[in-house]
Order: C-alpha cells, then sequence, then structure tokens
C-alpha cells in the first residue's frame, strides 16, 4: 500500500498532514505515537471507514496495489473486503460464532452452507480460534472470553481472505495472556498477509512490528525497521516519546 | 419560630401530595371495579360464540370481536412498513438536515391531531373519494394514520439503541447500508419495534371516534375487506349511549378492558425488559 | 454496478416511505379544508365562529356555545388535572416508598390505557347520577367532564413532567439541601421551577388532549346546544358537535361539522406546535 501526500479533515479540524508511506506487503507495520496523533483516522482512511462520518474531506492520494482506494468507479464495498479492519474493543455481533464469521461472506453473496463451512473453519483456523470454539459454533458469540472474542474478530476479517488487515489496538483491555496468544497470531498471519498495527504500546510495536511509524499531531515523524526507530531514532521527538520524556 | 413554618409546610405538602396520589389510584381501582365487577357475570362462552341478537339486547359480541381484530390488523399491516421504513430512513440514510426536520415534524404534528378529525379525513377521503365505502379498508387505513407516529417514534429509539460499533462492523465487512440495515440494525431492534407495535395495537383497541366514521356499524360479520365491521369498542359505545341493554353494556365494555389490557401489560413488560437490557 | 443501482433505488424507495407521514398530515389538512371552507365562506367567518344558534333544519351554524364549551371543560378538566398530575409527579420522583411506587406506576400506565369510551361509561353511570342528585342539573354537565377528562389527562401531564423532573441535573436537588432547605422547599422552589418549560410543554399538550376529545364528552356531556352558563349546564364541545351529528348529516349540515373540525384543527395544531417548540428548545 502507498500513502502520498495524504491531508484529512474533520469538518475545519486537520487531523492529518500530508502522510506519505510506503507499507511493503506482507510485513507488519505498527503506527505508534501519543494520544489524538491521527493514528486511528489514518487507519479508518485505509478502509475508507471514515466515509461514514459526517463533514471529513481529504486530499492526497492512498493506493492498494497501485489503484486509488478513492477512485470512484471503485466498489466500496469489494476495497472493504481487500482490507479488514479490526478494532480496539472486541465487536461481536449479536449471533453465534458461525453466524459472526459467516457474515462477510453471506454477504459479499456466497450462500452454499458447505462453503460456507469450509471458509468458516479456515478463518477461525488461521486466528487460532478453531479449537476452542467447533464443538460450540451455534452458540452465542457474546459468551466468547475477551480474547477469544477478538480472535473472533480476527477470523470475521480472515473469512473474506483480505489482502491487508488493519488493527486498532486490538489488544486494549484484554489480560496479558490474551495479548500474547493474538500477538502470536499475528505472527502466523503475516506470511499471508500484510498487517497495520496500532500497537497497544511501544513494547508491542517491537515485539510484534517489522517496520514502525512515528505519528505526533497528525504529522508522521519518521519511519523505519522497528530496531532502527526504537533504538536509533533519527528525530529528537521521536527519541523523546520512546525514552518516555512524554507519553 | 421560622423553623417551624418550614416544617408544617412540608407536613402539608406531603399530606397532599400522598392524598393526589391516593385518590389517583382509588379512582383508577374505582373505574375498572365498577365496569369489570358488573361486566363479568356477563362473559361466558356463549358471549364471545355467538352473534348479538335484538340489536344486540341478547346473544354474543362475535362479529365485533371478529371486527376488532380484523381492524386492528389492518392497521398494523399497513402502518409498520410505513413506519419502520421512515424510522430507517431518519437514521440510517439521513443525518440532522431539513428533511429530516420536515418529517419529524410532520410526524409530531400528526401525532397531535384529535380522532375525531382522524374519522373526519377517513370518511372524505377513503369512504367517499377513493370509494371504499364502510369498510375494514377504509377503518383499517385510517387507524394506520393515527398509529403511524408511534411506530415511527418507537422503531426510532430501538434503532437508535442499537451501538454505532455493529455498523461499523458491518460496513468494514464489505456490507452495504441496506444489508447492514436488513442483517444487523433490524433484528437487534425488532424487540423494541414489537413493543410499538403493540402499544399501538392497545390503542386500535379503543379507538371508536376514527372507527365509527369509516367502518361503519354493521353487526353482520365481514366477508370480505370491504364488508362494514363494527367493533368492540363501537358497540360498546352504542349500545351505551342508545340504552339498548345495560348488562350487554357492561359485558362488552368489560371484554374490552381486559382485552385493552391484556395486551398494554405484555407491551409495557416488554418495554422495561427491553430497557433494562439495553442499559 | 447493479448492486449500486439496487441500493440507489432502495434509497429512493425509504424516502418517499419517509414522506409517508407528511403526506397524510397534507392529505388530511386539504380534505378538512375542502370540505368545509365553503361553508365558512358562505356564512361569512364571523358568522360562523361567533355565532350562537346551531340550528341544522334552519341553515343556522354559529359554533361559539361549543368553543366556550370547549375551553370551559378544558379549563375544568385542567383545574383538577395539573394539581393532581404535578401532586403525583412530585409523588412519583421525590417522596414515594418504593411500595407504594410499585402501585402508582402501573395505576398511571393502566389510566393511559383505558380506552375513552370506558371513561365516558363510568362517567355516565357513576358519575352524572352524583352530580344529579347531589348538585342540580340533568347530571350530564360540563362539571362532570371535567372531572372525568382531568382523569384522562392526568397521564400525559404526569409522565412528561416526570422526564423533566428526571432530567434535571442532581446537583440542583443536592445544592439546595445543602443550604439547608427542607425537602418540600427544594421541590417546590428549586426542582420545579427548574423544570418549568417541561411541566408547561406537558400541560399544553394535556390541554391539547382534553380539547380533542370525542366519545367520553358525547356521553357525558349531554346534548345541548345552547350556551352554557354553569358548569352544571349541558354542552356540546367542537368534538362531540361533529361527533354527534355526523352520522346522519347532509349537504350544507355535514359541510358545516368538517369545518367545526376546521376551527378544532387549527386550534390543536396551534397548541401542539406551541408544545413541540417548548420541548424542543428544553432539550435543545
Amino acid at each position: 500500500m502507498v500513502i502520498k501526500d495524504f491531508n484529512f479533515y474533520y469538518q475545519s479540524f486537520q487531523a492529518l498532514q500530508n502522510i506519505s508511506l510506503k507499507i511493503h506487503p506482507k510485513e507488519i507495520f505498527a503506527i505508534f505515537g501519543p494520544a489524538r496523533s491521527g493514528k486511528t483516522t489514518l487507519l479508518k482512511s485505509l478502509n475508507r471507514l471514515t466515509d461514514l462520518i459526517f463533514g471529513t474531506r481529504h486530499t492526497g492520494t492512498i493506493f492498494l496495489d497501485g489503484t486509488d482506494i478513492y477512485d470512484p468507479k471503485l466498489s466500496l464495498t469489494q476495497l472493504r473486503r481487500r482490507i479488514g479492519m479490526v478494532f480496539d474493543l472486541p465487536t461481536p455481533l449479536p449471533m453465534s460464532i458461525f453466524d459472526n464469521v459467516a457474515y462477510g461472506p453471506k454477504l459479499s453473496g456466497i450462500t452454499q452452507k458447505k462453503r460456507l463451512a469450509e471458509m468458516v473453519e479456515k478463518a477461525l483456523r488461521s486466528a487460532v480460534l478453531w479449537e476452542e470454539v467447533k464443538d460450540r459454533l451455534h452458540t452465542s458469540a457474546l459468551r466468547l472470553s475477551g480474547g477469544q472474542q477478538q480472535r473472533l474478530c480476527i477470523a470475521r476479517i480472515l473469512a473474506l481472505e483480505p489482502e491487508v488487515l488493519l488493527l486498532d489496538d486490538p489488544c486494549s483491555g484484554l489480560d496479558p495472556i490474551s495479548t500474547a496468544s493474538i500477538e502470536e497470531t499475528l505472527g502466523k498471519l503475516k506470511k499471508e498477509y500484510t498487517i497495520i498495527l496500532v500497537p497497544h504500546n511501544i513494547q508491542q510495536a517491537s515485539r510484534v512490528a517489522d517496520r514502525a511509524g512515528f505519528f505526533l499531531n497528525g504529522e508522521l515523524v519518521e519511519e523505519g525497521p522497528v530496531y532502527q526507530i526504537f533504538t536509533r531514532p533519527r528525530d529528537k521527538r521521536t527519541e523523546d516519546y520512546v525514552t518516555g520524556k512524554f507519553g | 419560630m421560622v423553623y417551624r413554618t418550614r416544617y408544617i409546610t412540608q407536613g402539608v405538602a406531603k399530606v397532599l401530595v400522598w392524598m393526589a396520589a391516593l385518590s389517583t389510584i382509588g379512582v383508577m381501582i374505582l373505574i375498572l371495579f365498577q365496569v369489570l365487577a358488573k361486566g363479568l357475570p356477563a362473559l361466558h362462552l356463549r358471549f364471545f360464540l355467538d352473534s348479538p341478537k335484538s340489536m344486540g339486547r341478547e346473544g354474543g359480541i362475535l362479529p365485533t370481536i371478529v371486527g376488532t381484530f380484523a381492524l386492528t390488523a389492518a392497521a398494523i399491516l399497513f402502518a409498520t412498513p410505513l413506519g419502520v421504513g421512515t424510522a430507517i430512513f431518519l437514521r440510517e440514510y439521513t443525518r440532522e438536515s431539513r428533511i429530516s426536520r420536515i418529517i419529524r415534524f410532520g410526524t409530531d404534528c400528526l401525532a397531535g391531531v384529535p380522532s375525531i378529525i382522524f374519522g373526519l379525513f377517513g370518511f372524505v377521503f377513503f369512504v367517499i373519494y377513493l370509494n371504499m365505502g364502510w369498510s375494514i379498508l377504509s377503518g383499517g387505513l385510517t387507524l394506520a394514520a393515527m398509529i403511524l407516529p408511534t411506530i415511527i417514534s418507537t422503531a426510532e429509539e430501538a434503532i437508535k439503541g442499537i451501538p454505532p460499533s455493529y455498523r461499523e462492523v458491518s460496513y468494514s465487512l464489505g456490507g452495504t447500508k441496506w444489508q447492514t440495515v436488513m442483517h444487523t440494525i433490524l433484528p437487534s431492534a425488532l424487540p423494541g419495534i414489537f413493543t410499538g407495535i403493540l402499544l399501538s395495537v392497545g390503542r386500535s383497541i379503543g379507538e371508536t371516534a376514527a372507527v365509527i366514521l369509516t367502518a361503519g356499524s354493521s353487526l353482520m360479520m365481514p366477508t370480505s375487506l370491504f364488508s362494514p365491521i363494527r367493533t368492540m369498542s363501537v358497540h360498546f359505545y352504542i349500545l351505551a349511549r342508545e340504552g339498548i341493554s345495560i348488562e350487554m353494556a357492561y359485558g362488552t365494555g368489560a371484554a374490552l378492558i381486559l382485552l385493552v389490557l391484556l395486551v398494554n401489560t405484555v407491551a409495557n413488560w416488554l418495554l422495561n425488559r427491553y430497557i433494562r437490557h439495553r442499559v | 454496478m447493479s448492486m449500486e443501482i439496487k441500493e440507489k433505488i432502495i434509497e429512493k424507495i425509504l424516502l418517499l416511505v419517509a414522506l409517508s407521514s407528511i403526506t397524510v398530515l397534507a392529505l388530511i389538512t386539504f380534505f378538512i379544508f375542502e370540505q368545509g371552507l365553503p361553508l365558512i365562506w358562505k356564512m361569512g367567518p364571523k358568522a360562523f365562529i361567533l355565532g350562537q344558534k346551531w340550528i341544522p333544519s334552519k341553515g343556522l351554524f354559529g359554533i361559539f356555545p361549543m368553543i366556550v364549551s370547549s375551553f370551559w371543560v378544558t379549563f375544568g378538566a385542567l383545574s383538577l388535572g395539573i394539581p393532581l398530575g404535578l401532586a403525583c409527579t412530585i409523588f412519583l420522583c421525590e417522596w414515594t416508598p418504593p411500595a407504594v411506587g410499585m402501585v402508582l406506576r402501573p395505576a398511571i400506565q393502566l389510566l393511559a390505557a383505558i380506552p375513552s369510551v370506558i371513561y365516558g361509561f363510568w362517567g355516565l353511570v357513576v358519575l352524572v347520577p352524583l352530580v344529579r342528585d347531589y348538585l342540580e342539573g340533568p347530571g350530564l354537565s360540563i362539571l362532570s367532564g371535567s372531572v372525568i377528562l382531568g382523569f384522562m389527562i392526568l397521564p400525559t401531564i404526569i409522565s412528561i413532567s416526570e422526564d423533566s423532573l428526571k432530567a434535571l441535573p442532581p446537583t440542583y436537588k443536592a445544592g439546595a439541601l445543602a443550604l439547608g432547605a427542607t425537602h418540600w422547599q427544594t421541590i417546590w422552589r428549586v426542582l420545579i421551577p427548574a423544570a418549568r418549560s417541561g411541566i408547561v410543554a406537558s400541560i399544553i399538550l394535556g390541554m391539547g388532549r382534553a380539547i380533542g376529545e370525542t366519545m367520553a364528552m358525547i356521553m357525558i356531556l349531554g346534548n345541548s346546544v345552547k350556551m352554557p352558563t354553569s358548569f352544571l349546564d349541558s354542552a356540546r364541545t367542537l368534538t362531540t358537535n361533529i361527533g354527534i351529528e355526523m352520522g346522519y348529516a347532509s349537504g350544507d349540515h355535514r359541510q358545516a361539522l368538517f369545518a367545526t373540525g376546521i376551527v378544532l384543527f387549527i386550534i390543536i395544531m396551534l397548541l401542539n406546535s406551541l408544545a413541540i417548540f417548548l420541548s424542543r428548545r428544553r432539550t435543545g
């Protein structure tokens, strides 16, 4: 994915300033920084979820595999199936586990039961949730634990076989064991998918990500490989943040 | 001392307020008791299954029961798609704009129109102008117009209560607006919508002024949508006012009250359960 | 792109559906006016509204007595409904021991659900004879009507006033009590004035309901078309005028009834717009 000179405005407030960024395929890229620096906004722009919010504008372009995602000829629903998103709070839909995972495929027109069952199993396996729920696929998803629910959300987007995964602080509010399991899952998923992650903290970024970008007040201050950006940041602001001078 | 007057005032106020509350409960009990006590004796099985004889002096009230159900069903059938559709449009397809303000204003105004005006309207529009005559159809359409605002506002409340995250999830999985509405929003809003429908049912059962002018007052069993009918409330009114039979009146009234109480109790129970569930 | 087209079509359909309530309102307004205006024009609005004689057989259609009666009955109903309603609201919000509250709340909901014909019937068989026996007159009177109507509008006043009181920031109450006010003083001098606009809105809505009530009033008010001079007189309101005669009216007579409807409609629309305006202002 390539982001070029991207500016984003909520009404008159400019949330993102001239972001230019290149995400490499099949890597984990972490977007980190203090609160309110535009990380979620950027993430939501990537699958055009920001279209849902009233009064937003943008300039600049975002490319997925060379296509401008804001091209009016492009099908929005297709785009969102290629770029899946997981939110900071687990958001199971009020249905069974099976129906949750099958939701996406059903919407895109797949109705054969056998095909759906296969897709659901494959997605749940990739999200490392299959073993735990395979015997209760038709019970309510609301009964799962927080960590399981988040993996369910991951399985949900995997069922659509996307190319890019967007994860906005997926481990927020989860206990360390669930967090560890999600991070492990991400490590496995990286082999197939490009992942853009807003980490819970810098430590998570350094555990999980390949490259990272530091965001401050809507600006991309710097980006680079994880080992470099956290140990020898080029910009002073990055250094201050990484060393904890502000937070 | 100044102290004392304040507390005396409070004491007096307390007594008055208590009296008010108790008298309200008291009157309600009186009203219900009066009609139910005198009417229950008339409520035997034949009462519900027979047709009235000699203008209602004897027999049962079966056609009126059928009429009530038919009319209410027709009203719900017409009003629910329109009402829910309006709520979906207001909540999902627009934001606060001129159109939504106009629609809401119209709905609020419609809610305030008295039933006799609906009766006049139904009479001149459905019965005469559209040539439907006094019929289940005319009555049903008129009642539908009356309950429309209720359905719209309860449906809106139900849809409003759905967490925004459901929508985000559905859209981020590639759902279109309509798919999101159909597969996520409507299913979740169903309990609230259903409660609104029940409340409207309760209201339709007791509605008299608009019904008399549009559905007629025939005591015969209806044979089609175009048949005129008499509902229980209309029958009750005619019996009472024309002084035809006081026992039959009491009986019909008791049946009417029981039906309305049943529907409203279920509706309120659902309302409380549904609200608590949300919170 | 057929899905996109389908979505656009659905959106347009929903827009049409959403316009249904406005459409119905417009239709009602149009037809009521279309039927009634010719007569008002023919008679002259002044003669119609201020005329005191209603004799259809002679072509006399003055509705002033009905207007006066409508207001008298409403005024009477409000004199009962406002104090009782406020008292019950205060009781529910501030002073209720849970046990009594559990009885009062359903009682009020039930009061709201009872059909108006039942109210009318009860008034007819219980209240009217009482008035007839203990006071003077035929019993079928404005007094009886006011009492029944007062109870009918209670739930409206109570529920909206209760919402207003509950919506007040708890700091109002805490602040007043902390300054040493008694509970009652807090209620009467702080909370109620603060909830003023909501309470007024509830009263106006109750007024609208009272003016628009038909069936119960037909059963209780009697049938007199004369100008009422006391609360014990029988009378006709704008609503009962229509309700009683619509069944057999034709020609000019029927038009006159529609014209009565026009006057009623305008009064209610004004009242309700006022209430809507007030409550919108309150909730911001």
